[in-house]
């Protein structure tokens, strides 16, 4: 067998996919979400033998026999927990947690919470379809009230929980959501949270095209997007709208947020000027709180919502290491306090 | 500052003692635990055996006075080997009614109590229970009570270190102390030095420590003594020269993966743990080890705990999870990925009494069950207990061995006893361990993830980050002649198998099965397994001392089995299990060597004593039931 060395740096995307045949449904979106990932490898050069893709349980969990780098298919909910083991293990390695609504924020929910909170070097990549899809379609803990499904027959009487939210509740220094079939803004920012040092969490709302299918077209489709969402860029104003015509600023007095009309030209309610529209600030914790709320009639806030990096916990793990008073001498720790001598 | 009298004057009126079992009790506040503490370490230096066990209230803070608030510190020590902690005490130091009531029932018929008669007014006696005076009725008077007010002793002996009366009253412990050490003629310059470090920056307090130490001491030997109390003489254990300490089963493990981890040429371990009684402080003591390249990871449940084990043995490190039984029922399903996945783990589990939540602080040998056999589907993995403190150390050793060598989950058993439990120990040199360098795999060709190795049936390691090695492992089923997801059933009945044979090969590289008391065919066999070796090995000597014949045999490897276990128990016409739980080892071996092997299970949440194995060994009848105390159980001195 001739082994023809390339260097990773000229990989292209095909290079990153494994030689096993893709199993999710047709028209699933996953597919486009390994596509993106596999590009946005390619376009940062990743290293094949540097990289790990972890992942649970569930349809996005297949994730990493696809790709042609390391993977670990592990147990339901459990992927942070074995991702925080590899990272203690070698810091320098390159690792991806691929995981789902059910997987990330039910079964493993606990684990999501502390992964983020100990600010573990991760990227971590959240296929949200609202539904339990490898189990055959019930509904999830992002599910919205009264989804009917197989354990749901009269529609679920739970609310839903929002993983952008969740994530930033629980302390997460990078936060950004996209859509499986908005590609150039996808492959941004999986490289924006690739680039980050810490835990990154990025939230993919992606469709079930069997068991949830459309349930995010009121967001995603053609005619409907320019109006339910809104694209983050820092340091920019909130606009959205076909012409940029809408904006979000506070509430004057609350700490809300309204959509007002930009100049005046809609609706007649007079309208808000430039200045009043809030400009996006990546760095400011409450501002992201408030956008990762926002759900219809409100637009849906798209692109990296909050980055603020602090220094990785296994990165103060390797300090500590290195910090340890003693020589590694084990017959000294064997003998440390008190010892005496038995003479023949 | 004070100084230590010179070496004890050898009292002709001395008497011999083969070996002695005292307890100290008081309150949680009453530095009970040191006080133990100092005198094993004077009983070390001395050249006697011991073995010592702490009885400490599970409440954090228990109201002092209460029963429930006394903490205890029992040691065996003597002349000859020293198995246990002993079965009934000879000697009871009670500082307050409340130990006194909790203790008693421990003590020999003419034991002796040593008491402080202030701690016996009328607030203690009313907190503890009493409605009158012990101490001035007739109900001691089975005992030799030996009555001091340790309390004006000690204040009078620190006056002129000029303390408050609060803290001369905790100098009270090494006044009693100071009159043990005398009894039993042992030095006090250890302590002397232990009190100076400890309040270097207190010289006041060490100073009065001492004085105190000093005058428990100068008590005993000057003429203020009754006729009661009176020196003993133990002899010098004959134990094999060389360097000891001691050490507890906590110890034994931590330094053990330790030792395991370079005798693999492995550069790191991540031990990751969830707090649990009495599991935690092994994450404790290792969390101290960060020079010997330990991480330690406090994770936030029990699952993660193991999950991030796992990854970091995937990653190329030495992964080790530890719980206690409730713990490890919930690592279980990980326990199958890395069965599935065929990578090391050490997983460690200190035993407690139970079901659910159970009698944390108490020790049981009930997990046998759940890490033999306690997974979903075939899911062998190799099972090893430890049997005594030091044995915890080689355990360790050899679970890293059997983990790395077979790519295989490990489980180490261990329990609450052995944990806290210490014993002297000839300290080992590193270069004299056994040695087991583990080869990461690098070379692409032909490579796979499940290729076997055609000797162990172990797949090779391979690190993440090891170029042109790239290749994904999960829960699913793999192709045995690629590693690829298969659903294909020949292929699962296959890997079945495969994973089935790789453990029981492991049969092949452990020793085979020795008897450790007796001979190797014979009447009777008792077997045990685990921290139950002390007093089943003490009573087997004593039934071959009454001329039985009876033999002893203790299991370390109890998944897979030694090879020759089963021929060697149908030489016996009897064999008789002894073990902390309901029956467990016993079925174990009934079902695997179809011998009529009888159980006999004590299910207390205390170990064994020696008398009640010695009297199922003499007829088979079972002890009358008698109250036992809190007393940790163990050997007749």
């Amino acid at each position: 067998m001739t082994v023809t060395t390339i260097t990773d740096a000229q990989l292209a995307p095909k290079d990153y996919a494994s030689d096993q045949e893709v199993r999710w449904c047709p028209g699933c979106g996953d597919y486009a979400i390994l596509k993106a990932v596999q590009k946005a490898c390619a376009e940062m050069g990743l290293k094949r033998d540097q990289t790990v893709f972890v992942s649970g349980i569930g349809c996005a969990a297949r994730f990493p026999y696809y790709m042609s780098t390391y993977g670990f298919h592990t147990v339901h909910g459990r992927a942070p927990a074995i991702a925080t083991g590899i990272k203690l293990a070698n810091p320098n390695l390159d690792v991806w947690v691929m995981t789902g609504d059910g997987d990330g924020l039910s079964i493993g929910g606990n684990h999501m919470l502390h992964v983020l909170r100990r600010n573990v070097d991760l990227n971590i990549i959240l296929f949200n379809n609202e539904i339990y899809g490898l189990t055959k379609g019930q509904y999830s803990p992002t599910s919205r009230r009264g989804t009917r499904s197989p354990s749901t027959p009269q529609g679920s009487i739970e609310n839903p929980v929002s993983a952008c939210s969740f994530a930033l509740g629980a302390g997460a220094r990078f936060v950004a959501r996209s859509i499986d079939t908005l590609q150039p803004h996808l492959i941004g920012v999986l490289k924006r949270a690739h680039g980050h040092r810490g835990a990154s969490f990025v939230e993919i709302l992606q469709n079930c095209v069997v068991f949830n299918d459309a349930v995010f077209d009121r967001i995603t489709a053609k005619e409907a997007a320019p109006d339910a969402q809104v694209l983050l860029e820092h340091g920019k104003p909130l606009l959205f709208g076909k012409n940029k015509e809408k904006g979000l600023r506070l509430k004057p007095g609350k700490l809300e947020l309204e959509i007002v009309t930009v100049g005046g030209s809609l609706g007649g309610g007079g309208g808000a000027a430039a200045g009043d529209i809030l400009v996006h600030d990546e760095t400011n914790r409450p501002l992201a709180q408030l956008l990762a709320a926002l759900e219809p009639p409100f637009p849906v806030a798209m692109g990296v919502l909050y980055c603020n990096p602090a220094t990785p916990y296994e990165q103060e793990v390797q300090a500590q290491l290195a910090a340890a008073q003693g020589n590694g001498d084990l017959d000294a720790l064997l003998n440390s306090e008190r010892t005496w001598e038995v003479t023949p | 500052m004070s100084m230590v009298t010179s070496a004890i004057t050898p009292s002709t009126g001395r008497e011999t003692r083969d070996t002695v079992v005292i307890r100290f009790a008081g309150d949680s506040g009453d530095g009970m635990q040191v006080t133990g503490s100092q005198f094993t370490l004077e009983t070390a230096l001395a050249g006697s055996d011991f073995s010592t066990f702490p009885d400490f209230p599970a409440e954090i803070r228990a109201p002092t006075g209460t029963t429930f608030g006394v903490s205890a510190f029992q040691i065996h020590f003597g002349g000859r080997d020293v198995m246990t902690p002993g079965d009934a005490v000879d000697v009871l130091v009670a500082m307050n009614p409340a130990a006194l009531t909790v203790e008693l029932d421990d003590l020999k018929v003419g034991g002796t109590v040593i008491v402080d008669t202030a701690a016996f007014n009328e607030r203690n006696l009313n907190k503890a229970g009493y409605q009158k005076n012990p101490l001035e009725d007739d109900s001691l008077a089975r005992y030799q009570v030996l009555k001091f007010d340790i309390t004006k002793l000690t204040a009078d002996a620190v006056k002129p270190q000029g303390l408050s009366s609060r803290e001369a009253h905790l100098c009270r412990n090494m006044w009693a102390l100071g009159l043990l050490l005398w009894m039993y003629g042992y030095e006090r310059a250890a302590t002397v030095d232990w009190l100076k470090r400890k309040f270097a920056k207190k010289p006041v307090i060490a100073e009065a420590n001492i004085a105190a130490l000093n005058a428990g001491h100068a008590f005993g030997e000057t003429a203020e003594m009754t006729e009661h109390l009176v020196g003993y003489v133990v002899p010098k254990a004959h134990v094999q020269p060389g360097r000891y300490r001691t050490v507890s089963g906590t110890e034994g493990l931590a330094w053990g993966l330790v030792a395991g981890m370079r005798a693999a040429g492995i550069g790191r371990m991540v031990f990751a743990g969830y707090p649990i009684t009495p599991a935690s402080a092994l994450l404790h003591t290792l969390a101290h080890l960060r020079a010997y390249g330990v991480v330690t990871f406090q994770a936030e449940d029990e699952i993660a705990a193991i999950g991030a084990a796992l990854g970091a043995s995937y990653a190329g490190s030495l992964g080790v999870t530890s719980s206690s039984g409730p713990g490890i029922a919930l690592k279980t399903e990980m326990l199958g990925l890395a069965i599935a996945t065929e990578l090391p783990l050490v997983v460690i589990d200190s035993q407690r009494a139970g079901p659910s939540t159970g009698m944390p602080t108490k020790a049981e040998q009930s997990d046998l069950f759940q890490a033999v056999l306690g997974r979903n589907a075939d899911a062998p993995l190799a099972v090893l207990a430890a049997a005594s403190t030091a044995d915890c150390f080689d355990t360790a050793i050899e679970a890293v061995r059997i983990a790395t060598k077979y790519m295989t989950p490990v489980i180490v058993l261990s329990d609450g006893y052995l944990a806290h439990a210490a014993e002297p120990w000839r300290i080992p040199r590193e270069a004299d361990l056994p040695r087991f360098p583990v080869t990461y795999r690098t070379d692409p060709n032909g490579f796979h993830p499940f290729l076997r190795d055609p000797e162990t049936l172990a797949r090779p390691w391979v690190k993440p980050g090891t170029p042109e090695m790239e290749h994904r492992i999960g829960g699913l089923e793999r192709d045995y002649d690629s590693g690829h997801i298969s659903y294909d059933p020949d292929n699962h009945a296959r890997m079945t198998k495969a994973r089935a044979d790789k453990i029981a090969g492991i049969a092949n590289d452990i020793p085979l099965q020795t008897v450790a008391l007796g001979e190797d065919r014979g009447n009777l066999a008792v077997v045990g397994w685990g921290s139950t070796f002390g007093a089943i090995h003490r009573a087997v000597q004593i039934a071959r001392d009454e001329g039985r014949d009876v033999a002893h045999i203790h299991i370390r490897y109890l998944s897979p089995f030694p090879r020759n276990l089963g021929d060697l128990l149908k030489r016996y016409d009897r064999v008789l299990v002894p073990e902390m739980n309901n029956g467990q080892l016993v079925k174990l071996l009934r079902a695997e060597f179809l011998i009529d092997a009888e159980g006999f299970g004590k299910v207390t949440g205390k170990p064994f004593r020696v008398t009640e194995i010695v009297q199922r060994i003499r007829g088979g009848a079972i002890p009358p039931p008698v109250r036992e105390g809190r007393g940790v159980g163990g050997e007749a001195g």
